[in-house]
């Protein structure tokens, strides 16, 4: 028998896709506005989170997925914030699925909350591909990680509607081009919104948390 | 805020994960296999795949995986082939069409940063011989 070529043209992440969007009914099934964190490891998600829930001051009410490799040190960290949590490990895997993240739905009492983040691995490539169900997507960088990441790392920036910039109270001790970095992140994502902060300070969280806010407002 | 605590869900076991190419190894087998079923095939020769530039590093490592957990299968000794597609961007502000050389994706035309994208999303399985 010759070999033949049969048509297939199917999407590799449709089933996660699928999966994603049973997550995100579910979601609003209860009212919940879910928020996905992408960045690089140390680039400040957890701290973000948390100065983040500060701010909201019980504007909305928040749960958190944590998702590591391994570990559940942030985990831990969120839970002693007064925030419930649930971790989710990845056993050395290197971004969430849909698939994790609706068994942490199961977990998690969703007609408590408005809100709810979760915490991607730290990973600027794999987290990217993965749909979780979530409504919106940050991508967080930071100025120690230096300026070059749109060029190496572009897909992440197409991806997102924010990018918060991070520990901007280091710019006067690393070489940063805030206005080249803003500049290249515009011209890969027409509509994404940027903000400069810096959860050491408290700078620039104001103008985000207002933002999350807005969008999160119901209808 | 709840009664809910982090105690509670740590008992019911932590949820884990897979490696990238494992799962999207997992993903390519699944339907490749779906589909050499429907024909009746009984040996999948190659399986073609489209790649966009902006989608997920596919690299050799899912040939490797692949060769592992398509043991057993009617896939087992199909050849992956990537056919990897390059960013194409359309100025939304003057409909010029370009491929990106870099990260700078502002219009070469008319310098505006309205860029967008038209390919390099992509990331299907698009065809498989079979035998």
């Amino acid at each position: 028998m010759s070999p033949s070529r049969i048509p297939v043209v199917e999407r590799i992440m449709g089933a996660n896709k699928q999966l994603a969007t049973q997550n995100r009914q579910t979601l609003d099934a209860h009212g919940v506005h879910c928020v996905n964190f992408m960045a690089s490891p140390g680039a400040g998600k957890t701290s973000l989170i948390l100065r983040t829930a500060e701010s909201l001051d019980g504007r909305r009410v928040l749960g958190v997925i944590e998702g590591d490799v391994a570990s559940t040190v942030d985990a831990e960290k969120v839970r002693d914030a007064g925030l419930p949590v649930v971790q989710i490990n990845t056993g050395g895997g290197c971004h969430l699925d849909a698939a994790m993240v609706h068994r942490a739905l199961s977990e998690l009492p969703l007609d408590a909350f408005d809100l709810l983040f979760v915490e991607n691995v730290g990973n600027l490539i794999c987290p990217v591909a993965f749909d979780l169900g979530e409504h919106t997507r940050v991508a967080i960088s930071s100025v120690p990680e230096g300026d070059d990441k749109p060029h190496k790392y572009p897909a992440i920036f197409t991806s997102v509607d924010a990018l918060v910039l991070n520990k901007i109270d280091l710019l006067p001790y690393i070489p940063f081009d805030v206005t080249e970095f803003c500049r290249l992140v515009r011209g890969l994502n027409p509509r994404i919104r940027i903000f400069e902060v810096s959860c050491v300070t408290s700078e620039g969280l104001d103008e985000w948390v207002e933002w999350l806010i807005e969008r999160t407002a119901k209808a | 805020m709840s009664s809910f605590d982090f105690e509670f869900s740590s008992r019911r076991g932590i949820i884990t994960g897979t490696m990238h190419e494992l799962a999207v190894t997992e993903s390519v087998l699944n339907i490749v296999c779906h589909h050499a079923r429907r024909a009746e095939a009984k040996r999948i020769m190659s399986i073609h795949l489209v790649i966009g530039e902006l989608s997920s590093i596919v690299d050799d490592s899912v040939q490797f995986c692949f060769d592992y957990l398509s043991q057993g299968t009617v896939a087992c000794g199909a050849e992956l082939v990537f056919e990897r597609l390059a960013v194409r961007l359309r100025c939304a502000a003057c409909g010029h069409k370009w491929q990106p050389g870099t990260a700078d994706w502002t219009c070469p035309d008319c310098g505006l940063a309205r860029a967008h994208i038209i390919a390099g999303r992509e990331f299907y399985v698009d065809s498989i011989e079979v035998e």
